[in-house]
C-alpha cells in the first residue's frame, strides 16, 4: 500500500517538475526542474521494481548501508570541492584562467566561489556530517536508525540538493547570501531534508539502549537543531514567480546583512564547529582507546558554546551600518566564546594522556590531533580579529580568507579524512587500512599545505590591510587598489600550489580506501547493535 | 601491537562518570583551573567593555558607553580635520595661475599627492594604475610626449575638466567629432560622417599606405593607390603629412605610438568600423548634480598627469 502511495508522489512530482521545465522563467530553474524529474523518475523506477519486497527486519543490526553510502560521498564531494577551489585560486592569480570568452562566464570565479564553499562545507562536510552521526548516534546509543528508509532518504535527498544547488550556481541562480546561495525552492528542499535528519537522529535517540546520552550526540543535536533555525530564518525570502529562481528578500539593508552574518557566523559554529566536535568526541576517544579527558569541561563548554556563539554574529560587519552597539556586544561574546572553544580543544588533546607514544605509530591519530591543533589555532585567531581594532586592520582582506581555510581545511577536513580512515575498515569488514605509509604522505601533503595556505593569506592580508588604510600627511590615499592586487599577485601562486598540495593529499586516501575496501579480503561483520556493559 | 602499560593511570586517580558508551567513558577530571580562569577574565572583560562602549540596546537606542565612543563620530572627525588642514592650501590652489603652480614647491607638492590619489580613485581604471593606458580598448597612454589634445598644463586641464565626446558636458571636446566607419557596409552615425564610402579592398589600400607612413613594412603597390584615397578623404582630419590635428584631437599616423594599435588587423577594424572614444566630464555641474571633483581636485589631477613624463 506505502509503495503505491510513494508511486503516485514520485509520478506526480516527476509531471509537475516537467511541466515546470516547459514554462520556467529562467535557465537556472529549467535545468533545475528537469533534474528534479529525471530523480523522481528514477526513484520511481527503483520503487516499482521493488514493490511488494518485504523490508529486512533487523532491529538488532545497525544501518550501515547508509553509512557506506556517506563515506563514498563524502570522499567524493571532498575531491569535487578541493578541485574547485584549487581552480579559483589559480583564476585570481591568472584571470584568463576565467575562460571568459569560452564559457561565457559559466566558469568565472563569482559562479565558481560559491560552487566551492558550498562543496566543500554542504557537500564535503555536510555528507560527513550526516554520516557520521548516523554512524555515532547507532554506536553510542546501541540502537538501529529509527525510520526504517528515512535515513536513505536524508542521503539522496542531500545528494539532489548538491546536485540542484551546484548546477543552478554555475547558470547563475543565487540568492546572492554568502554560504546561503541556494535559490528559493532549494531552500525549501533543504528544510524537508534537514527535517527528516533531526527525525532520524532524534528517533534514534529516543529508542536508545543507554540510560545517557553521550556527549557527541549533544553537539549533534545542536548542530542539527541551530542550523534548521539559521537555514529558515536568514533564507525567509518571498519567490518572484512560482516558475523561477528569483526571489526578494524579506528583510533590507542593514537587518539583512545582519540576518545575514548572524546565519553565516553561526554556520560556521554549529556546522563546522558543533557537529565536527561532534565527531572528535566519539572518534578521538574511539582510536585513541582512551576515556574522555573530563566530563565536567565537556557539559561546560558545550552550553557556553551554544549560548555565546549565537551573539558573536555582528563581528563580520564592524565599521559597517550596524549600530556600535550590535557591533560591541558582537565583539564581546567573540572574545567570550575563546575558552569554550578551547574547551572542546583541551578534551580532544588531552584524551590522550597516558597514550602520546601512539603518535608515533598512528597517522589517523596524529591526523585527528593537528585538526584539534588546527581548531585551537582558528579559535583563537577568531576572538582576535574579532576585536575591532584588528578588524579595522583584517577585514574583507585575505587575512579572513587565510583564518577560514585554516579552520576549514585544518580542522573540518583533517578530522573528516582521519574519520573516513577510521570507518571505511570497519564499515566494510577489513583488517585495517591498506597502506599507513600512504596515509603518513597524505597528512604530511595536507599539513604543508595548509600551511602555506594560512601564511601565504597572512602574509597578502596583512599587507593589503596596511596598503589600504594608508595615507600620506595631507589624508590622501596612497595606493589604489590595483596597486594592492598587482603586490599580492605571488602570495596567490603559493596559496593556490598549498591548494593543490592539500588536493592531491585528498587523492592519496581516495586511492587507499579504494584499496583499502577492493584489495584486501573481508573478515566477519560485527555490526550487532549491543549496548556496552 | 601491545600497549605498553600506563603510568599515573588518570582512570584510577579520578575515576570515570561509570557510564559507557559503544567502549568510551569519560573521566571524572575537575575543570582545569587556568581554563576557568581565563573564562572568567574573558567574562569580565566583556562587562567592561561594554561599560565603556556603547553596548546595551533599551527599548528606543542603547547605552552609550562612559567613554562616549562612536565610530561615526570618529570618521567626521577624521574627515573635519584633514578639510581644515588642507583648505588653506586648497584655496591656493584654485587662486594661483595653472601654469604658476609647478613653480612653487608647497603647492607642486600637495598636488602631486592629491593629484596621485585622485587618480588611483578615478582615472585609474580606464588609464591603469601606472597611467599608461590601455591599448586594445583606446584609453590613452599618458606617460608618453604624444597628445591628442595637447599636453601643456592648460590643455590637461581643460580635458579633464570637460571630457571627451560626452553627452553631458556641452563644452566636451569633440563632441560631434569622430574617426568615421569608412566601409560601404557600415551604417549609423559613424558611417553618415564618412565623405565615401570605401570597399573592402580600398580600405586595405588606405591601411598600407599609412603602415608606410608610419615606417612599418607596407604592400607597394597597394600603398600607391591608397595614397590617393588618403588624400581625398583623410587629410581633413590627419593632415597632408598624416601628423593629425590636435585642434580635432586627429593622431599623429606617422608615429610608433598608437591609441587602439598600428598592426595591419586593428587599423582595418579602425577604418571599416570607425572610432570615437568617450571621457567623462570631471567638472561639469548641473543644476541638479554636482561636478564629479572640484576644481581643487582636478588642478591638482592636471598637475600630477603634467608630471608623469609627457607633460609640454
Amino acid at each position: 500500500m506505502w509503495d503505491y502511495v510513494k508511486l503516485i508522489v514520485l509520478a506526480g512530482v516527476g509531471l509537475l517538475a516537467a511541466i515546470a521545465a516547459n514554462y520556467a522563467r529562467d535557465l537556472p530553474y529549467m535545468v533545475n526542474a528537469i533534474e528534479v524529474a529525471i530523480a523522481a523518475a528514477i526513484t520511481f523506477i527503483y520503487v516499482l521494481r521493488h514493490v511488494g519486497e518485504d523490508a529486512p527486519n533487523t532491529p538488532d543490526e545497525y544501518q550501515d548501508g547508509v553509512i557506506r553510502a556517506g563515506v563514498i560521498a563524502t570522499t567524493f564531494w571532498g575531491i569535487v570541492g578541493f578541485l574547485v577551489g584549487v581552480v579559483i585560486a589559480f583564476q585570481l592569480a591568472y584571470p584568463a584562467l576565467n575562460l571568459g570568452n569560452v564559457t561565457e562566464g559559466i566558469l568565472n570565479f563569482g559562479r565558481l566561489r560559491p560552487l566551492h564553499t558550498s562543496a566543500v562545507i554542504f557537500a564535503f562536510g555536510g555528507n560527513a556530517l550526516i554520516m557520521s552521526a548516523f554512524y555515532v548516534v547507532q554506536r553510542t546509543s546501541a540502537a538501529r536508525l529509527w525510520g526504517g528508509n528515512l535515513g536513505w532518504f536524508v542521503f539522496w535527498g542531500w545528494q539532489l540538493m548538491i546536485v540542484l544547488a551546484a548546477s543552478s550556481y554555475i547558470l547563475g541562480g543565487t540568492e546572492g547570501k554568502e554560504y546561503a546561495e541556494t535559490v528559493w525552492y532549494i531552500d525549501l528542499w533543504i528544510t524537508v531534508v534537514w527535517v527528516a535528519f533531526l527525525a532520524v537522529f532524534v528517533g534514534t535517540l529516543v529508542k536508545r539502549r543507554e540510560p545517557h546520552i553521550y556527549v557527541a550526540n549533544w553537539f549533534y543535536l545542536s548542530m542539527i537543531l541551530t542550523v534548521a533555525m539559521l537555514h529558515l530564518v536568514n533564507n525567509a525570502a518571498i519567490p518572484v514567480s512560482i516558475l523561477g529562481s528569483l526571489s526578494v528578500p524579506v528583510y533590507s539593508g542593514v537587518q539583512d546583512a545582519m540576518v545575514q552574518w548572524w546565519y553565516g557566523h553561526n554556520a560556521v559554529g554549529f556546522f563546522l564547529t558543533a557537529g565536527f566536535l561532534g565527531m572528535m568526541y566519539y572518534f578521538v576517544p574511539k582510536q585513541v582507546e582512551r576515556p574522555v579527558y573530563s566530563y565536567k569541561l565537556s557539559i561546560i563548554h558545550f552550553w557556553a558554546l551554544i549560548f555565546l556563539y549565537i551573539w558573536a554574529g555582528p563581528h563580520h560587519l564592524h565599521y559597517t551600518a550596524l549600530p556600535d552597539w550590535a557591533s560591541t556586544l558582537g565583539m564581546v561574546f567573540s572574545v567570550m566564546l575563546w575558552m569554550p572553544s578551547w574547551g572542546g580543544m583541551i578534551n580532544g588533546l588531552m584524551t590522550l594522556s597516558g597514550a602520546w607514544d601512539k603518535l608515533r605509530t598512528d597517522p589517523v591519530l596524529r591526523m585527528m590531533v593537528i585538526a584539534i591543533g588546527f581548531y585551537g589555532m582558528s579559535t583563537f585567531e577568531g576572538p582576535v580579529m574579532s576585536i575591532k581594532a584588528v578588524n579595522a586592520l583584517s577585514h574583507y582582506t585575505d587575512w579572513t580568507i587565510g583564518h577560514v581555510h585554516s579552520g576549514a581545511l585544518g580542522w573540518n577536513g583533517m578530522i573528516t579524512f582521519s574519520v573516513l580512515y577510521f570507518l571505511t575498515p570497519r564499515l566494510w569488514n577489513r583488517a585495517g587500512l591498506y597502506s599507513l605509509k600512504l596515509v603518513s604522505w597524505h597528512f604530511w601533503l595536507a599539513t604543508i599545505g595548509i600551511v602555506l595556505y594560512a601564511s601565504s593569506m597572512w602574509v597578502t592580508g596583512i599587507m593589503e590591510g596596511l596598503m589600504w588604510r594608508e595615507v600620506d600627511a595631507n589624508g590622501f590615499l596612497v595606493n589604489a587598489f590595483a596597486d594592492t592586487v598587482a603586490a599580492k599577485f605571488p602570495m596567490y601562486v603559493v596559496r593556490g600550489l598549498g591548494g593543490t598540495m592539500f588536493l592531491t593529499g585528498a587523492l592519496i586516501m581516495v586511492y587507499n580506501l579504494w584499496m583499502t575496501v577492493n584489495a584486501q579480503p573481508a573478515k566477519a561483520s560485527a555490526s550487532a547493535a549491543v549496548p556496552a556493559e | 601491537m601491545c600497549a605498553k602499560p600506563i603510568k599515573d593511570d588518570a582512570k584510577a586517580k579520578v575515576g570515570t562518570t561509570g557510564h559507557s558508551w559503544d567502549g568510551i567513558e569519560e573521566l571524572n577530571t575537575p575543570l582545569p583551573r587556568w581554563w576557568l580562569w581565563t573564562f572568567y577574565l574573558t567574562i569580565l572583560f566583556a562587562i567592561g567593555y561594554t561599560i565603556a562602549y556603547p553596548a546595551w540596546p533599551l527599548i528606543y537606542g542603547a547605552t552609550p558607553g562612559v567613554l562616549g565612543s562612536s565610530t561615526r563620530a570618529d570618521v567626521d572627525a577624521d574627515i573635519q580635520h584633514f578639510d581644515a588642514l588642507n583648505a588653506p592650501i586648497k584655496a591656493q590652489l584654485v587662486a594661483a595661475d595653472l601654469t604658476a603652480i609647478e613653480g612653487d614647491d608647497a603647492l607642486k607638492a600637495y598636488a602631486l599627492a592629491a593629484g596621485k590619489s585622485l587618480f588611483a580613485t578615478n582615472c585609474a581604471p580606464c588609464h591603469g594604475s601606472g597611467a599608461a593606458g590601455v591599448q586594445g580598448l583606446g584609453y590613452p597612454n599618458l606617460l608618453d610626449n604624444d597628445w591628442l589634445y595637447g599636453g601643456t598644463i592648460d590643455a590637461i586641464y581643460t580635458t579633464i575638466t570637460h571630457g571627451v565626446r560626452n553627452t553631458v558636458d556641452p563644452d566636451a571636446r569633440n563632441v560631434g567629432i569622430y574617426m568615421p566607419a569608412w566601409s560601404d557596409k557600415a551604417s549609423g552615425p559613424l558611417a553618415d560622417m564618412a565623405t565615401a564610402k570605401l570597399s573592402a579592398d580600398q580600405i586595405g589600400q588606405v591601411v598600407h599606405y599609412v603602415l608606410k607612413l608610419s615606417g612599418q613594412t607596407a604592400h607597394e603597390a597597394k600603398a600607391t593607390a591608397g595614397a590617393q584615397l588618403f588624400k581625398d578623404n583623410c587629410v581633413a582630419c590627419h593632415g597632408e603629412d598624416g601628423k593629425g590635428n590636435r585642434d580635432l584631437g586627429a593622431p599623429n599616423l606617422t608615429d610608433a605610438i598608437w591609441l587602439y594599435g598600428g598592426d595591419e588587423v586593428t587599423l582595418t577594424k579602425t577604418l571599416t568600423e570607425g572610432r570615437g572614444g568617450v571621457m567623462p566630464s570631471w567638472g561639469y555641474a548641473s543644476a541638479s548634480s554636482t561636478a564629479r571633483l572640484t576644481e581643487a581636485d582636478i588642478r591638482a589631477v592636471a598637475v600630477y598627469v603634467h608630471s608623469l613624463g609627457g607633460g609640454e
